[in-house]
């Protein structure tokens, strides 16, 4: 409060000499009608209440909505003003009128009396508080009537109490065939096996069921299934990101979520883990993997990105992404602004954003680097890998030692090479230029020593053209030096306003008009960044030349040799086009052309532009510092140890061959102090305004005052049994994968604007119970499937279809299809080519051509097609492209994991039908399945026709199934019985290329393939009933 | 093309699940007009079946060119000369008092547009030079320089403009319409959804979802490189009539089981696969644009094997000349902040008019000269406007607009539409509408209105109430009416 306000206030009061402020019959009235509708005992928007002084001094989630005795610097004053960032309150409806704004300002500085609601009110409602921010207090268990409805256990008695409200029943339990493919696929994403099958439904235990279920949920499969769920949560994919979207090396961490999973980790672990393992107590190698969850954000690598706002973005992600999985909030929103409908401010997206801001982190140079900003990548070698490369790594030092040593004969071919050099320089001939034009409007003008030097407009895209006269007879080559120039911004010498240039294209051509194009035959730069080459020019995919203005020791001067294919014979005129596409940077400021007749023109790129002048300091002259530059020079590029240098590179080769896996993960940096981040104006990036420390949001349980202020603290507080947030939002989750719908409809956000509960009590019940359990996830995943309410069937009743189409209210089973992995694993099942080895590096199954296909792929990144049983691996080991998923995966609703995905839509497309019917990976299945009818089956048809149906469905068709089944067998196998190429077609695998036909046509076994490709299409397949 | 009738309840649960769902509950006579034109016993029972209109309708398809990312309109559609004028100046206090933006901070300056506008055609509309195609059918169309929307970022701003809700889980207008309308296509999908540009649209598969109407009726996105359909071949040793017997079957067992368990989503399943079977004769054809005289494709710009706007809407009107209702095209890249080079007005701008002016001109004046102009309404915009001040995030030197919901241009054509209107006026910077302003709810009332259909009316009851693509809001913009 500065003493200026104060003074204000009181001339305010002291010029006015009219009485004070009415509450009553001024401020009241105005407050009932624009404030309380949404900060009143109802709403609580912000978690501002205005309907008494305490709570309105006590404020929101922006702080103290007033302040008696100092109206202007009053928030509320502000607010209602439109003041600051925010918008003007009330939001709807007309402003405030300047009386009104007037009265209010004045009954604030008079000390906001506010008549007799002084304390703060007793809560109207019980607790006006929105549900999901309260904590889980277990509810009472309802009491029935007793009627001849079974019931297991609590939660029938929570639906079954919701049911009788609503007027209906439950349905009857499932048939056992039903029931137990069922809980397979919810429990371990695979389909029961017939003899499975065939052991339950002939168990007449009354323990039968849960000797299955806990068979299942021991079940290594158990894990994947899983798994599965949540990589989409955790993003994992292979790639990536962004344009480029090149492959990253992080499917241990996958491995950590399978094993985790199947471990039964507790989800207080299973969330430690994998937000701060680094920060457990001398952490294994598996904590330290599992904090790759916050990895799998993306990583930009186009160029021209600026490294510190990228990380940025990544941290963002994080956040939104934190909130979300644990706390089911959108947090997110709350980066530019205060949250609209929940009480998050603005600075608790930042308070929150500062866990993650203490990272360990390198800024790896500037631009083009393959990872911008730099996070920890763990090596994970085998101990003979590990051997190996310490091996190597001797051998590399000892070559190392030798190019480093000094001797008599070294400096005495340093001398040669130098001389060479200035030689070499003198061969090259400057290219005055007759004429040089810019497309894109810039000034060129033409400077005494031949150089061009740009001006005035600086379009992102340019291109220049030069025409020169050439006097040399025979032209080998052409030479393009970059000049900096004070004129250039950071002195160039590109016109981007860090300097630096981005030259995409190179091309001379000889003559005048009608002009012959030179060819080059190779190129190369006394410097570049990274892949960013002038040999890229040369090429089909040109990524162009850049070069690294920010490197300490630039004098921004560098050059280009551009070789030609066949010399240039007899001189004459050149047209030289220079150009820039218009991507991220700009044109060249200011360059100069010469061509050469030497016949090894790279050799002078062995000493950069910018040291060059150093070859003309006598040795004698030289500082030490000059000295030492040269013999690096001429140690690293010249010819003398070429043969060490080759060396290295064959033994890094061999490193890399090694093959050792690699993980992303989290360190946090080392120190004391409590990680901090800026609140950025507008949530943007370059808008740093106040520095903020870690915290979690104002409007929930606070850290416990011992608890770090850190990643690990923020881990520890997510599954604190006082956090009112994880426990309701991960079993929601649970039960929306087992009933395709949650408790809360919206599963990915339990915020003010979600939809209430449809079962509050038992939403909590759950709650209460999976901590009780100690976040036991298998028991609790047990409790719900023993319910009764999970093994309903799942026929939709007519009256059901009328009263409860969604199946909100749970009289009956679960019924929708399968998600786009199990689809496939379940045809992979049935037809017997599932591999079921658990883990390990992703794998490429087959794929229709072209999918990798996209917009600026790289041609060294091909769909390699694995054999073997990679080919038949459970699809979640499917390598994840995010610019190119899997096919399958996009046509049935599962994203391409850019970012969190909380809930997968579930569609019903024609393009699905065709997936199903005519991938070669389902067509590969329906032939095998056939094998399985024939030999599996004995020899009747029906019965191997039968066998097929159980296969996939599990139970025994009806006789009416079976006789459409059989009518399509018998005659498909009559009329391939005289059309044997059909029959050799059907039965060549369509995934392997160049596949032999069998040897014998087996019209059978042809029909019968038929049959299981209508197998695998049926409804009931796709579906989980 | 042979189709298994089934006459078992199994139909009568998905027939009348399907009745109950298309909103007809209420409706006896709408309900009467159906049987009556369809004559339910051979009719096509599967939800995208044509279904008779609430008045007789102007247009029969629409096509929408959505420009994702938001064109900055205040450079094509709605010059403001001022903003010359006063080009560089604090904007005036009144306008953005108490306003709020995703990047501008401090005080912003007015950007007069740096492109040159001209009247063109017999109306005088005034186009920008970036848009030297459009200018060819100005008289063709009407131009609406006074919409305004309620969201101010990329993914729920387009999920507002297509489903007239900001949050995800709406039915997207293609679904209403077709759930409303059925779709003369019968080997097609009846809503079909294309993309190109820089990348998908922010708002994803949300923008075309069914939302809680029956899952048929979301849009069918067709690929835009390589195959528009991936597996539509049958595998090696199926021919059509073979491939024909085996779904014969496959439709016969999921009715008997549609019939045991009653699940209405079998319907859907089954309708689907049978779409499916027409799809592969249909969509090669669709999709063989070798067939078109080049003197089409040049009229598009069509680059035969290339992704591009161009192709997408040579394929829109060969889709809505096969009876396809309501097709999508999504242009995305326009997002034009001046943030950094490559996203500002000079550069950017220009190449993405490059990419889509000629393009959606030819469309309009094919359109025309096949005589399908007068019953496809075309629709072009994005999902809100630009500034008229620049940006300048971070001090940064390119010109740019931030996102803006309070004005922006959208132009529409055809299917009952006036030609060569510019309808609504925004004030003297294009800050706000200031006469005839139009809302996202009035612009889905009027489409619905021209298709036949009455916004109010096309309901469907969800949670507990009645819901519709105009929310609560919708007015019909008369004025632009034939």
């Amino acid at each position: 409060m500065t003493s200026i306000a104060i003074l204000a206030s009181w001339l305010s009061v002291a010029l006015t000499p009219a009485a004070p402020v009415d509450f009553q019959q001024h401020v009241a009235p105005l407050l009932a009608e624009r404030c309380l509708p949404c900060h009143g005992p109802e709403k609580r928007k912000g978690a501002l209440r205005l309907d008494a002084k305490a709570t309105a001094l006590e404020g929101g989630a922006t702080g103290p909505a007033l302040v008696p005795g100092h109206g202007e610097d009053s928030l509320l004053i502000q607010r209602i003003k439109g003041l600051g960032d925010e918008d003007r309150m009330p939001p709807e409806g007309p402003p405030l009128t300047p009386a009104q704004i007037q009265s209010l300002t004045r009954w604030i500085d008079e000390g906001a009396n506010w008549g007799a609601q002084e304390a703060a009110p007793a809560p109207t409602t019980a607790d006006a508080t929105h549900w999901a921010y309260r904590a889980v207090a277990r509810p009472p268990v309802p009491k029935l009537p007793p009627s001849g409805v079974p019931i297991h256990g609590d939660i029938d008695r929570f639906v079954l109490a919701r049911l009788r409200e609503q007027g209906l029943t439950m349905s009857a339990p499932a048939p056992r065939e039903t029931l137990l493919r069922r809980v397979s696929l919810d429990l371990t994403g695979l389909p029961p096996t017939l003899a499975e099958v065939d052991a339950f439904v002939s168990d007449k235990r009354p323990d039968a069921f849960a000797r299955q279920v806990d068979r299942l949920l021991a079940s290594l499969h158990f894990g994947e299934r899983w798994a599965r769920w949540w990589l989409d949560l955790a993003r994992y994919a292979d790639s990536h990101g962004y344009e480029k979207d090149r492959p990253r090396v992080m499917w241990k961490y996958r491995d950590w979520v399978i094993d985790a999973f199947n471990q039964n980790m507790s989800w207080k672990q299973f969330t430690i883990e994998q937000l701060a393992g680094d920060m457990l107590p001398s952490p294994t190698i598996s904590q330290r993997i599992a904090t790759g969850f916050h990895r799998n954000t993306l990583i930009n690598q186009e160029g021209g990105v600026d490294p510190e706002e990228a990380y940025f973005e990544v941290l963002v992600d994080r956040v939104g992404t934190t909130a979300s999985v644990w706390l089911g909030s959108t947090l997110a929103c709350a980066q530019c602004h205060n949250h609209k409908f929940d009480p998050f401010s603005q600075k608790d997206f930042y308070t929150f954003m500062a866990f993650f801001s203490n990272n360990d982190t390198a800024l790896r140079g500037s631009l083009f680097n393959d990872l911008h900003m730099g996070e920890p990548i763990l090596t994970l070698p085998t101990p003979a890998q590990s051997t190996a490369r310490e091996k190597l790594a001797q051998e590399m030092a000892e070559v190392q030692r030798h190019i480093d040593s000094d001797s008599a004969e070294r400096r005495a071919a340093q001398r040669l090479w130098e001389q060479k050099q200035r030689e070499a320089e003198l061969q090259w001939q400057v290219l005055p230029p007759q004429k040089a034009t810019s497309q894109g409007g810039a000034k060129l003008a033409v400077l005494s020593d031949g150089s061009v030097l740009a001006s005035g407009p600086a379009p992102a895209g340019d291109t220049y053209d030069v025409v020169v006269h050439a006097t040399l007879p025979n032209i080998t080559a052409l030479r393009l030096e970059v000049l900096p120039d004070k004129s250039l911004p950071k002195g160039g010498p590109g016109r981007a306003p860090d300097g630096g240039f981005l030259l995409t294209g190179f091309a001379a051509s000889r003559g005048n008009e009608a002009s012959t194009p030179l060819m080059f035959s190779t190129a190369a730069a006394d410097e570049q960044i990274g892949g960013f080459g002038p040999a890229t020019l040369l090429r089909k995919n040109v990524e162009g030349w850049a070069i690294d203005v920010a490197a300490a020791a630039s004098s921004g001067r560098r050059q280009a040799v551009f070789v030609l294919r066949e010399p240039m014979q007899g001189g004459g005129t050149l047209r030289v086009r220079l150009s820039h596409m218009p991507r991220a940077l700009r044109a060249i400021g200011k360059f100069r052309l010469s061509a050469t007749s030497g016949a090894d023109p790279l050799f002078i790129t062995q000493v950069p532009r910018r040291d060059r002048e150093l070859l003309q300091v006598p040795e004698s002259r030289r500082s030490t510092a000059q000295q030492d530059r040269l013999a690096t020079l001429h140690r690293n590029n010249s010819s003398h140890f070429a043969p060490e240098r080759a060396r290295l590179r064959g033994l890094q080769k061999q490193v890399d061959e090694l093959g050792i896996v690699t993980a992303m993960v989290l360190q946090e940096r080392p120190g004391f102090e409590r990680p901090s981040a800026f609140v950025r104006a507008r949530g943007g990036f370059a808008s740093p305004t106040e520095k903020v420390f870690a915290n979690v949001p104002k409007s929930l349980p606070p850290l416990p005052p011992d608890a770090p202020a850190n990643r690990l603290g923020l881990a520890r507080w997510l599954v604190s049994d006082s956090n009112p947030l994880t426990a309701r939002v991960t079993v929601n989750r649970f039960w929306e994968q087992l009933f395709g719908r949650g408790l809360v409809e919206t599963s990915e956000d339990l915020g003010t604007q979600s939809p209430p509960p449809s079962h509050p009590e038992l939403l909590d019940w759950l709650a209460s119970e999976y901590m009780r359990l100690g976040w036991n996830t298998k028991a609790l995943l047990r409790t719900i499937v023993l319910s009764a309410t999970y093994q309903q069937s799942s026929r939709v009743r007519p009256d059901l279809l009328a009263k409860d189409p969604t199946n909100r209210w749970f009289a009956r089973g679960p019924r929708f299809r399968l998600d786009a992995e199990t689809l496939r694993d379940l045809a992979l099942r049935s037809s017997g080519l599932l591999a079921t080895r658990v883990g390990g590096p992703s794998v490429y199954p087959w794929q229709p051509a072209g999918v990798w296909d996209v917009p600026y792929n790289e041609e060294s990144l091909v769909w390699k097609t694995s054999g073997g049983e990679d080919a038949h691996r459970r699809t979640l080991y499917t390598f994840l492209r995010r610019s190119a998923p899997y096919p399958l995966l996009i046509n049935f609703d599962a994203t391409s994991r850019e970012t969190c995905t909380l809930k997968r839509p579930r569609t019903n497309t024609p393009l699905q039908a065709l997936n199903i019917l005519n991938d070669a990976v389902f067509f590969e299945a329906a032939q095998s399945m056939a094998a399985r009818m024939q030999e599996g089956a004995g020899t009747k048809p029906a019965a191997r026709l039968s066998y097929g149906f159980r296969l996939v469905t599990g139970r025994h068709p009806t006789s009416a199934e079976l006789q459409t089944l059989n009518a399509l067998f018998a005659s498909q196998r009559e009329r391939l019985r005289k059309d044997p190429s059909a029959v050799k077609a059907l039965l060549t695998n369509p995934t392997v290329e160049d596949a032999k036909p069998p040897g014998v046509a087996d019209p059978e076994r042809a029909a019968l393939t038929l049959v299981a490709n209508v197998l695998l299409n049926l409804d009931e397949a796709v579906t989980k009933e | 093309m042979s189709r298994p009738v089934h006459p078992t309840t199994a139909d009568t649960i998905a027939r009348r699940n399907f009745l109950c769902q298309a909103g007809f509950g209420l409706g006896a006579p709408a309900l009467a007009s159906v049987f009556a034109r369809n004559g339910w016993a051979a009719a096509r029972t599967d939800p995208m079946a044509p279904k008779a209109s609430h008045h007789a309708p102007k247009a029969r398809n629409v096509i929408f060119l959505f420009m994702a990312g938001a064109p900055s309109t205040p450079d094509l559609l709605d010059p403001k000369p001022l903003c010359r004028q006063r080009d560089g100046e604090p904007v005036p206090p009144s306008f953005t008092k108490g306003e709020r933006f995703a990047f501008i901070k401090g005080t912003p300056r007015l950007l007069g547009s740096p492109y040159t506008f001209k009247r063109y055609g017999q109306s005088g509309a005034e186009v920008s030079e970036l848009l030297p195609h459009f200018t060819r059918i100005v008289d063709d169309v009407a131009i609406v320089r006074s919409l305004h929307t309620t969201q101010f970022n990329h993914a729920p701003a387009q999920i507002f403009m297509n489903t007239g809700h900001q949050i995800v889980g709406r039915p997207s207008a293609g679904a209403w319409c077709t759930y409303g309308l059925g779709s003369e296509a019968e080997n097609l999908p009846g809503f079909v959804v294309m993309t190109s540009g820089t990348s998908a649209p922010d708002g994803g598969k949300s923008l075309w979802s069914s939302g809680y109407l029956p899952t048929a009726y979301q849009g069918v996105e067709l690929r835009t490189k390589g195959e528009p359909v991936l597996f539509l071949a049958d595998p090696k040793g199926i021919d059509r009539s073979t491939r024909r017997a085996t779904l014969d079957a496959l439709s016969a067992l999921n009715h008997q089981h549609l019939e045991a368990v009653g699940d209405p989503e079998i319907a859907t399943r089954i309708a689907a696969t049978e779409l499916a079977f027409r799809m592969q004769t249909s969509v090669p054809e669709l999709a063989d644009l070798s067939r078109e005289p080049q003197s089409v494709l040049d009229a598009y710009g069509v680059q035969l094997g290339e992704r591009s706007f161009a192709k997408n809407c040579l394929m829109a009107r060969r889709l809505v000349e096969r009876g396809v209702r309501f097709v999508q095209l999504y242009h995305r890249g326009w997002d034009h902040h001046g943030s950094a080079a490559g996203d500002d007005l000079l550069t950017a701008l220009p190449a993405r008019c490059k990419e889509t002016d000629q393009a959606a001109a030819a469309l309009i004046l094919d359109l025309k000269q096949r005589g399908l102009l007068d019953s496809t309404l075309v629709v072009w915009g994005g999902e809100f406007g630009r500034t008229p001040m620049n940006e300048g995030r971070g001090g940064s030197p390119f010109l740019g607009r931030d996102h803006h919901p309070r004005a922006f241009t959208m132009w529409m054509a055809g299917g009952g539409i006036k030609r060569g209107l510019t309808y609504g006026q925004t004030d003297e910077i294009g800050y706000a509408p200031v006469q005839d302003a139009v809302e996202v709810h009035d612009l889905h009332a009027t489409m619905l209105h021209l298709l036949g259909l009455d916004h109010l009316r096309l309901t469907v009851r969800f949670s507990g109430r009645d819901f519709r693509l105009t929310d609560t809001k919708g007015k019909i913009i008369t004025p632009l009416l034939v």
